[in-house]
């Protein structure tokens, strides 16, 4: 009763000074708004750097080949040849957590068809190897198992290598190609996928069954990688663990032996990137804040003047029976309605420059609950802090002073 | 036997002024029963605003007695002052003190809303009640602006009115007013005391004595003079004496 009073009395005084209390509310408009546009802005491109690694393969877990030390030497992990076939089969057979997994050789080499020219990159994989890597096919069809045991001659290329050995657009499925003077056949081209985060250009590549490669081109019989995906991407943290396991028996490694090879999951690389996008965020925010809390000043400010300017009434108030703590509370209550009205208006306005940022500028943007919640809550906060000291100068206020004051 | 509202004692007040110590009330002893219409008078410097304060319990005797209503404010913490103001005092002022964008009604329910024992609809019911007594219940969402001195005065007296008080404490209320004014505020005044509401006037004018029914004189922080007044004016005859306005 006496609550709704009070709140009565601060709303008509907050009605009766429009143009102030909107000045006001501007500090804290523009702090909580900017808090939560830096928040979307900040999130959206943690969000796109998680997307475009996804692309490369979702729960994507990649084996490769570990340093070692041979005759007191360190060795380079690309020289080691200690990841073979039996470990594939290994991984395939005994993981429970692996959803598909695939060997894979690699090696650069001239893209060659009749007087064109590309260098690229061969890939040596098996069928499930498109299914990892999140690729489909723009048309033709991926090699099959039997193809990969006798090693056929067949090969997919990307898009990059269409267009620069098949210049004239003859569709390229079914023809002849050369890579490193061995002929392979066509069979498909892989969906086009851009560049990914690193710059690196994913349509730039050749495709053939490892064992092709391997016997063809590299003359080799160990395997450079295995990739694999995780059942989910929850599963991943586990599926490195777990096939760490395998390969530590595979390899016969006793429990001082360090790892001769590494797993490596794509969590992992998302994780290296959000943090780095999430420094930037808190910086943004920091310095969003900043203006935040010059709003809050802004509000003691305004509620030092208003008390000031209103020492007669609050004399009035106290001699028609006004007690201290209903002052108190009177300017108490007008500070927070002022910084909560404030704040709404910021994350309305907030809301919008986020969609203008996402619509005009294309950066990618998004919003999350907590920054609404968190700048609501500190402007509340701040009105409460920045209201607290003018309202206890009013209630602390002698009565007969105050009606005196001109 | 009418009620004693006030009674005071062998008051005393001093303050402190650096190393100096003013005494503006000396030892002062008088009462004030149900329906007296008292005018306090005294030149400035005399302790009539110290007697105002204390009589309106926004400031405390340094020694001495002071009931209202039976009730000693002597050791009442700020907060029970505050409640003695709410219910048992009405203030005038001089200059009105109205919330100003504020509509009369609004202005007179400003006391009820320090109060929780009154509902929202009384406190309505209440503040009109009191407008019309003071003949402005055709005015009710007028804001001070809108009214003359006169108007805003009453609206000032609806208000003192508004929390049924045991005794109204005016403070040289028709100090701001041109004679005419004053002299309808005064007939309200009069008005008021016949329906049997105590009044205490403060003021430094001889004239609006003549309309009080007794006058306490004060003087250097003593009471020089303390008389029923055996002639009152009436202020409504006083008003019709006076020369016929044009406009």
């Amino acid at each position: 009763m006496r609550l709704l009073n009070l709140f009565k009395i601060a709303f008509k005084a907050i009605v009766l000074n429009k143009t102030r209390t909107l000045l006001t509310m501007l500090g804290i408009i523009i702090g909580v708004a900017s808090v939560i546009a830096m928040l979307a802005i900040g999130e959206g491109s943690k969000e796109s750097i998680r997307t475009s690694i996804s692309n490369m393969g979702s729960n994507m877990i990649t084996i490769k080949a570990g340093s070692d030390t041979r005759g007191g030497v360190r060795q380079e992990a690309s020289v080691m040849e200690s990841l073979t076939l039996s470990d594939f089969e290994a991984i395939r057979e005994k993981s429970t957590l692996l959803s598909y997994s695939s060997p894979m050789v690699d090696g650069r080499g001239q893209v060659i068809n009749g007087s064109n020219n590309w260098p690229s990159s061969i890939y040596g994989v098996n069928p499930d190897y498109l299914k990892i890597k999140v690729v489909d096919l723009q048309s033709g069809s991926m090699f099959t198992d039997a193809e990969v045991k006798s090693a056929s001659k067949v090969a997919l290329i990307g898009q990059t290598v269409v267009d620069n050995v098949f210049p004239d657009g003859q569709n390229p499925v079914g023809q002849m190609i050369r890579f490193n003077n061995i002929p392979f056949k066509v069979i498909g081209v892989l969906e086009e996928k851009g560049e990914n985060t690193f710059g690196q250009d994913q349509d730039d590549v050749v495709i053939a069954p490892y064992t092709t490669v391997q016997k063809r081109i590299l003359a080799i019989d160990h395997l450079n990688q295995i990739v694999a995906s995780a059942m989910s991407e929850e599963d991943a943290p586990n599926a490195v663990l777990e096939v760490s396991e395998i390969l530590r028996t595979q390899h016969k490694l006793s429990n001082a032996d360090e790892d001769d090879f590494h797993v490596r999951s794509m969590e992992e690389l998302i994780s290296t990137f959000s943090s780095t996008s999430e420094m930037l965020t808190l910086l943004l925010v920091a310095v969003a804040s900043i203006s935040l809390l010059i709003g809050g000043i802004g509000i003691m400010n305004i509620m030092y003047v208003s008390v000031k300017e209103r020492t007669k009434e609050i004399g009035l108030r106290m001699a028609v029976g006004g007690k201290g703590a209903d002052i108190l509370m009177q300017f108490l209550i007008e500070a927070i309605l002022i910084s909560i009205t404030g704040g709404l208006l910021g994350v309305i306005l907030g809301l919008g420059s986020t969609v203008f940022i996402e619509k005009f500028l294309n950066w990618p943007t998004s919003v999350s609950l907590y920054s609404i919640v968190i700048s609501f809550a500190v402007c509340a906060v701040t009105g409460i802090f920045f209201g607290w000291y003018p309202a206890r100068k009013a209630s602390a206020l002698d009565p007969i002073t105050a009606l005196r004051y001109e | 036997m009418p009620k004693e509202i006030i009674k005071i004692e062998n008051l005393k007040r001093s303050f402190t002024m650096g190393t100096e110590t003013v005494h503006a009330l000396r030892g002062i002893s008088f009462d004030i029963k149900e329906g007296e219409f008292v005018t306090i008078m005294g030149s400035s410097g005399s302790g009539k605003s110290t007697m105002l304060n204390i009589l309106g319990c926004l400031d405390q005797p340094s020694s001495g007695n002071y009931e209202i209503d039976g009730v000693s404010i002597k050791d009442l913490s700020r907060n029970e002052l505050a409640t003695i103001r709410n219910e048992k005092i009405g203030f005038i002022f001089q200059s009105y003190n109205l919330l100003a964008r504020t509509s009369a009604i609004e202005n007179v329910e400003l006391p009820l809303l320090y109060n929780s024992k009154v509902s929202t609809e009384e406190r309505r019911e209440r503040a009109i009640k009191a407008l019309e007594k003071v003949g402005l219940g055709e005015r009710l969402h007028h804001t001070p602006s809108q009214l003359s001195g006169g108007q805003q005065q009453r609206v000032a007296i609806a208000r003192s009115l508004v929390n049924n008080p045991v005794m109204i404490l005016a403070d040289e209320a028709t100090g701001n007013l041109d004679t005419r004014t004053s002299y309808e505020i005064m007939s309200l005044f009069q008005e008021l005391n016949k329906q049997g509401i105590t009044i205490t006037f403060v003021t430094h004018e001889p004239d609006i004595a003549t309309f009080s029914s007794r006058t306490i004189v004060l003087k250097d922080g003593n009471i020089i003079e303390d008389y029923q007044n055996t002639n009152v004016q009436s202020a409504a005859n006083e008003l019709a004496k006076l020369p016929k306005q044009d406009d």
